[in-house]
């Protein structure tokens, strides 16, 4: 019997595959596909302050060996994730929630921080400083070492629970961001993000998504995200989730073997909504192969 | 889920048929659809279900780009990864006795199987046919072989009324719309009558079945993903 769990700041997980935000709603879509406790939890759709209709369609490209979104962080707002969504996923799922939170001010983190960090199963708050998609918010907080550390600060000022920083990898050394958040009290990290792409409609001469740009996931930006993961884990002692592009079990060890403690599984999970239940019902197979009894024991190379 | 492909016919220039065999159980009503995998692309193809048995799925697409080019090169014996039965679909509780169902090009497609099923109800459907011209005219057998009457109208003449759906239209008499075709031409039929209608809409599509709000829009009183919550949409509810 192979040993699948892994401990995030003390929040033990039975498997490290968590559904990415913004990849698997609130849980509820995937309910005909699978039974979704058998994840090792799950990182709900980014949540702001307020309720966000989000960009204008089309906000999905199709991409070689991936896609492109611009959703905008499209969400019911803070108050009615904790009235509605969060009620509704505790009935159907009973393991650790990723509570994904997104701002545009620092005070606005910190009272999604202040509110989510109160709820029931919400273990781990994933504070998202990099969505590529909105304006005035998001990435800004991702792109500096010292914005990054100030909104790390602050959140942890009224947090609960471990707070792990969402990174973007559209920066220049994703390294002094990743440090300043540790030195700023961070808990733990998540990485990577969305890769800043654009397509063009050939016949129309126009950018196919209405927002001209956005996010580009999948399996063609998995070398990016393990590079990353490599990195950070080489400079940082907080644990690293790592993902981008995660699509298979081999992948999950791939990016445990770059030094990631968990991971997130996002874009597969669009175009094959039993991603993850392959992932998982896949894992103990590739281990036996690799001679991994438990993969907890898998160390940065 | 696995289906088998027993049929990939070209019925026009740029329109095929492709018949699946596979588990159609989870279809609900028609207007649904699938997404399809192509070897080769990441998305899946949502592609609406033209009409269904208990052994097969008939799609009747068009080819628009790489994708769609690639399904109209797979092979007889092919086995595709289909998730099925997305979608709300029509609801045919809600037509009334003589319901005149519009297709705009490759928008007809999905008024076979909600014709063969108002039918089935005792219902008496009029299927309204618009292209540009007769060349690209397809499933008119399909429409004549249940025994609905089907109008015809193209844009120069060459087959049917001369004109636009809405000229058509005109003449006809019926107790409420379905329809499926461009955003202008849904448009001109709502400027026309001001009786019931449900409408299909189309948009990018990421997962296709309401996870990733790729194809969110706005409606009255909130928004709706055209994937889950559409792809039909009450004339009441749409702002245009």
């Amino acid at each position: 019997m192979k040993d699948l769990s892994v401990v995030l700041s003390g929040v033990k997980l039975d498997n490290p595959i968590i559904p990415a935000s913004g990849t698997y709603g609130f849980g509820q879509e995937f309910l005909p596909f699978y039974d979704i406790n058998i994840l090792g939890s799950l990182s709900f759709k980014g949540t702001t302050a307020e309720s966000r209709f989000g960009n204008p369609t089309p906000r999905i490209a199709e991409c070689p060996n991936g896609m492109l979104n611009s959703v905008g962080l499209q969400n019911p707002g803070v108050d009615h994730v904790i009235a509605h969504e969060l009620p509704e996923l505790r009935k159907v799922f009973h393991k650790p929630i990723v509570a994904n939170i997104s701002g545009f001010s620092i005070d606005e983190y910190v009272s999604c921080v202040e509110k989510l960090t109160k709820e029931d199963q919400v273990e781990i708050l994933e504070v998202n400083i990099s969505c590529p998609n909105v304006h005035g918010g998001g990435m800004a907080f991702g792109t500096s070492p010292e914005a990054a550390a100030s909104v790390t600060r602050a959140v942890k000022q009224v947090a609960t629970k471990p707070v792990y920083i969402k990174l973007s990898p559209n920066v220049t050394d994703i390294v002094s961001i990743a440090k300043a958040c540790e030195e700023a009290g961070a808990d733990g990290l998540s990485l990577i993000n969305t890769l800043l792409g654009m397509r063009i409609d050939l016949n129309r001469r126009k950018p196919i998504l209405a927002n001209v740009m956005g996010g580009y996931s999948g399996p063609g930006i998995f070398p990016v995200a393990v590079r990353m993961v490599y990195q950070v884990t080489g400079a940082v002692k907080i644990p690293v989730i790592g993902m981008g592009g995660i699509s298979t079990a081999r992948d999950v060890i791939e990016m445990m073997m770059a030094g990631a403690k968990a991971v997130q599984v996002g874009a597969a999970n669009l175009v094959n909504p039993y991603a993850c239940k392959e992932i998982i019902e896949q894992l103990p197979i590739e281990m036996e192969k690799l001679g991994i009894e438990r993969l907890s024991d898998i160390t940065r190379i | 889920m696995q289906y088998q492909l027993i049929e990939n016919t070209q019925l026009t220039e740029t329109v095929w048929r492709m018949k699946l065999a596979g588990d159609t159980s989870a279809i609900k009503a028609p207007g649904q659809f699938v997404q399809l995998t192509v070897p080769g692309f990441y998305l899946r193809r949502p592609i609406s279900i033209c009409d269904w048995d208990e052994e097969t799925i008939t799609l009747v697409y068009k080819v628009v780009g790489q994708g769609t080019e690639a399904m109209s090169a797979m092979k007889i014996g092919m086995e595709l990864d289909v998730l099925n039965g997305l979608g709300n679909g029509f609801d045919t509780s809600r037509c009334g006795d003589k319901p005149l169902l519009i297709g705009g090009g490759v928008g007809l497609p999905p008024m076979i199987g909600l014709c063969r099923q108002l039918i089935a109800e005792g219902k008496q459907p009029t299927v309204l046919a618009g292209f540009n011209k007769a060349s690209e005219v397809f499933l008119q057998d399909a429409v004549e072989a249940m025994g609905a009457a089907f109008v015809l109208a193209t844009m120069d003449g060459s087959a049917g009324v001369k004109g636009l759906v809405t000229d058509a239209m005109a003449d006809l008499d019926f107790t409420d719309i379905c329809a499926c075709g461009p955003l202008p031409m849904l448009k001109a039929i709502m400027n026309a009558t001001d009786k019931p209608a449900q409408l299909s809409f189309e948009e990018r599509m990421g997962c296709g079945f309401g996870a990733c709000m790729g194809c969110t829009v706005k409606v009255k009183g909130g928004y709706k993903r055209i994937c889950k919550d559409g792809p039909i949409l009450d004339r009441e509810e749409v702002i245009w």
